[in-house]
């Protein structure tokens, strides 16, 4: 019996009654008669930005699109940066649940459900600003093959007409995933229900899973498949958000590298945000002994890896721009550094490639303020990221009597910390709500939860093994 | 339990023999016990999966796998077909000159419903091939059963088990090492009925859904004299004027703007009065063909083409006059000033320029051909009505030696 498959991080929760002490620690939270002073806090915070939100797009959508800052020849400006920068914090649920999964870092048990439920928001906060952009926001359902009298299809060849699909399918295996996770924690919250209330809520969405063994076979495989599924389809999402601008003609978005810089730029932001997110929800619902400091540390080492792979990145964009002895492709890229946008350039560079850097050091990694304020200043780099590819290079194209200048509304403002509200409210709601943390995979991954019917040292009702 | 003479369940007949275990080893080796004791419908419950215990209970591979995959060639196929059929054959739509069926394209879509339908599939599936949702179970009323999904474990053998002997399965399972072992009544407290108030809830929605249709329905098959119900005026009848409205923030209250005055667009200066205006310089009419064009047998079969369309119909295909429309003209009766005869003296010695400018601007109520007929077919026009000229006019000494020998 190794250590290699247990989950060496949970060690204060092992030992006797680790199951019920486990289940305990998770189910109290939506069992406590109020939650905490600081959920009450934060959820006033987040409903005033979701109102905020509700009325801005309410006055976009009565006004037009022009209510934004958008004028030519910036037509993508805020809506497009807020909608890259929120499925790409949508990245990280599904690469913590699938792709570590696949590798088997049992590590993630302790964070996978909610970086999942972060996914999922992020996803929701997405679509929002696509639905609205188009203009017509009662009209989204001409994007989708649907049959019509005027006998119309979707264009197929479009890269627009590949990010419905590749995000509404990414949305929809998520949600899949997410719940299918949650099925044997419902089951939990049903048993240990006592109002009637509960108990139908919970009953209902726990289907009558009574944890079988035959059945778990089942749920096990089933799960192993939707991992190898989602696994190719998280890098594939922002895979066809990049092509959205790769397979254009515009300096500055016409390259190659789009694709995997993408990618990784949406694990880094993504990861940075499921730290921003752990470290109060830990603190503030007694989560410590489940997300340990040891997990926080080593999601800070991934911020660290993909912070330097998006900093290759930007050096491979401008070496390539210079290599490529294209002079619009090289104007593009100085541009970028030292022209209309150059500070937006500069506090991208700060946030998210000198920032990271701090987690070099064993201290930094393992202090939660660092690593919070760390996991902050990282998404607004991803956003300024994604500003300075939008609007840097749809100011300043081919023709200079086609410059322009763009310069965001209130409204634009307002759109962007709304979105946060929504994101909250949804958050804090599932953290109040839902199994925050995937109960039965933590239990399967503690050593008690392993079985050793061949080790004839231990007799039964032993609990607590020395590895 | 409560009273046994009156409680239904007391009187149920038996589901199964029911042990409890502390922790995973021991359910282990009492599953391979009761494996190897040749139990058919048996189970274990337990709050986690556990490793190890598909193999201790003989549990075979499930085929979740292989639905999955045909799953995901419908998937496969189901993208492939939608953008072929709609992008290439339904609705063909040519974008940047490429092929209707640019398959490369269509790509991202193959992958992502592959993914898509695979996934509604493995959790369908999963719950299909578990019998799930399963709203009640004989285990259900045993209390100590709730910590199935905290942190106890349950083995369960079935009374429908063909082997199933009450005292040797209880017999049997004190051999391993339970900390409990009862017995599992069939379940005759929850109802097997769906509660009425649901019917009637079910019922009223099924109606309820079908409203919607029948205001589409009604919409469809009924015409009405008020507008579309506007949400957003803004939208269908937009701000921006039109070409032919005032708009008052000009002085000539005109919204469409004029061009500024000397303006030329591109490839209109026709500074060349003599291929433009048949004139000089000075404004009398040329008599030669303009500098710029060649004089032979293919402007004269353009000539030939364009009369035919343009000037045939009323001059004739002869040019005498007497055109389709002429003939249809004398037939109705009327004041019809007829075409002219373009054999007539004076035309035949007007300048090719008075010509030029006849189908330019028309004459009496002949009207101007200047929007259907560029320049150069003009001229190739009067290439072709100065041979017909020539035609209709020729004498025999016009002829060759040769021909003038083929007429006698």
């Amino acid at each position: 019996m190794s250590t290699a498959s247990t989950n060496p991080f949970n060690s204060p929760l092992r030992g006797d009654n680790a199951f019920a002490r486990i289940t305990d620690n998770v189910s109290r939270i939506m069992e406590a008669p109020r939650p905490p002073l600081a959920w009450y806090i934060a959820m006033a915070f987040a409903l005033g930005l979701l109102t905020l939100f509700g009325a801005s797009l309410g006055y976009v959508v009565w006004e037009g699109i022009g209510a934004w800052g958008h004028i030519h020849p910036v037509a993508w400006g805020f809506p497009i940066v807020n909608f890259v920068f929120w499925v790409g914090i949508g990245h990280a649920g599904t690469l913590i649940s699938a792709i570590l999964f696949l590798l088997r870092q049992n590590w993630r048990t302790a964070i996978n459900r909610f970086a999942e439920a972060m996914t999922i928001f992020a996803v929701i906060c997405a679509a929002v600003f696509p639905g609205v952009h188009i203009g017509r926001p009662w009209l989204p359902y001409w994007m989708f093959p649907i049959p019509n009298q005027m006998g119309m299809w979707p264009q197929f060849r479009s890269p627009l007409e590949w990010d419905i699909f590749a995000v509404g399918t990414y949305a929809t295996v998520s949600l899949l995933f997410w719940y299918m996770g949650m099925i044997p924690d419902f089951a939990t919250f049903r048993d240990r229900a006592t109002g009637t209330v509960r108990r139908l809520v919970y009953g209902m969405l726990a289907m009558g899973w009574r944890g079988s063994s035959r059945q778990w076979h089942r749920y096990e495989r089933a799960y192993l498949l939707l991992a190898a599924l989602a696994t190719p389809l998280v890098l594939s999402v922002h895979s066809v958000v990049s092509f959205d601008f790769a397979t254009s003609q515009l300096p500055g978005w016409h390259t190659t590298i789009f694709p995997p810089y993408f990618v990784a730029g949406a694990i880094f932001g993504g990861f940075a945000m499921v730290v921003v997110l752990a470290v109060p929800a830990r603190q503030f619902f007694g989560l410590k002994r489940i997300i340990t400091i040891k997990h926080l540390e080593l999601m800070a080492k991934v911020i660290l890896g993909t912070g330097m792979l998006v900093g290759y990145a930007y050096a491979m964009e401008m070496f390539v721009a210079w290599y490529s002895g294209a002079m619009f492709e090289q104007f593009a890229f100085l541009n970028r550094a030292f022209g209309n946008f150059s500070w937006a350039y500069w506090t991208m560079i700060f946030c998210n490639v000198m920032a990271p850097q701090v987690f070099w050091f064993k201290a930094m990694r393992t202090n939660v303020w660092v690593i919070w304020v760390v996991g902050i200043i990282v998404n607004v780099g991803m956003w300024f990221e994604r500003f300075v590819i939008i609007c840097t290079s749809l100011t300043r194209d081919f023709l200079p009597a086609n410059w322009g200048a763009f310069i965001p509304s209130p409204v634009d403002y307002a759109t962007l910390a709304g979105s946060f509200g929504l994101f909250f409210t949804l958050f804090l709601l599932f953290c109040r709500y839902l199994p925050m943390v995937a109960m039965a995979e933590v239990k399967a991954f503690i050593p008690e939860g392993h079985a050793h019917p061949d080790d004839h040292g231990h007799s039964h009702g032993a609990h607590g093994h020395s590895h | 339990m409560s009273d046994p003479t009156t409680s239904p369940q007391e009187a149920a007949p038996l589901h199964g023999i029911l042990a409890e275990y502390e922790n995973p080893t021991a359910l282990v080796l009492a599953s391979r016990k009761v494996r190897d004791a040749g139990f058919s419908r048996w189970d274990t419950y337990t709050p986690f999966p556990i490793h190890g215990i598909d193999k201790a209970m003989g549990i075979k591979m499930t085929i979740l796998p292989w639905i999955v995959m045909c799953a995901a060639l419908i998937g496969l196929g189901t993208a492939v077909w939608l953008q072929w059929w709609t992008n290439a054959v339904n609705y063909p739509w040519i974008i940047s000159g490429k092929p209707f069926w640019s398959w490369p394209a269509n790509v991202p879509i193959w992958f992502e419903l592959t993914v898509l339908f695979s996934a509604f599939a493995a959790l369908a599936g999963m719950l299909v091939l578990n019998n799930l949702p399963q709203p009640s179970h004989p285990l259900d009323l045993k209390e100590r059963f709730a910590r199935a999904s905290d942190d106890r474990f349950f083995l369960l053998i079935q009374a429908s088990d063909p082997k199933f002997d009450e005292a040797e399965i209880r017999q049997l399972l004190a051999e391993t090492t339970p900390v409990f072992i009862e017995d599992v009544a069939e379940d005759r407290v929850t109802s097997d009925k769906i509660p009425r108030a649901l019917i009637y809830v079910g019922v009223l929605a099924a109606f309820a859904s079908l409203v919607p249709f029948a205001f589409f329905a009604k919409a469809r098959n009924a015409t009405t004299e008020t507008g579309r119900f506007q949400l957003v005026w803004d939208m269908d009848f937009s701000p921006a004027y039109k070409p032919q409205e005032t708009n008052p923030l000009f002085e000539d209250k005109r919204a469409t703007r004029q061009t500024p005055v000397g303006t030329v667009a591109q490839g209109e200066l026709r500074a060349d009065d003599h291929l433009y205006l048949g004139k000089t310089k000075a404004g009398t009419f040329v008599s030669a063909m303009p500098k710029g064009l060649t004089v032979d047998a293919d402007m004269m079969a353009l000539g030939k083409a364009q009369f035919g369309i343009y000037c045939a119909p009323c001059h004739g295909l002869l040019g005498d006059g007497n055109g389709m429309v002429h003939k249809r003209a004398e037939t109705l009766g009327g004041g019809w000033v007829p075409p002219s005869n373009l054999h007539q003296e004076y035309i035949r010695q007007m300048p090719a320029g008075q010509l030029f400018d006849t189908i330019t601007n028309g004459v009496r109520n002949m009207p101007s051909y200047a929007a259907q007929i560029e320049p150069e077919e003009r001229w190739a026009i009067i290439l072709y009505v100065r041979a017909l000229q020539k035609s209709q006019g020729a004498s025999v000494a016009d002829l060759s030696e040769a021909d003038r020998a083929q007429l006698k």
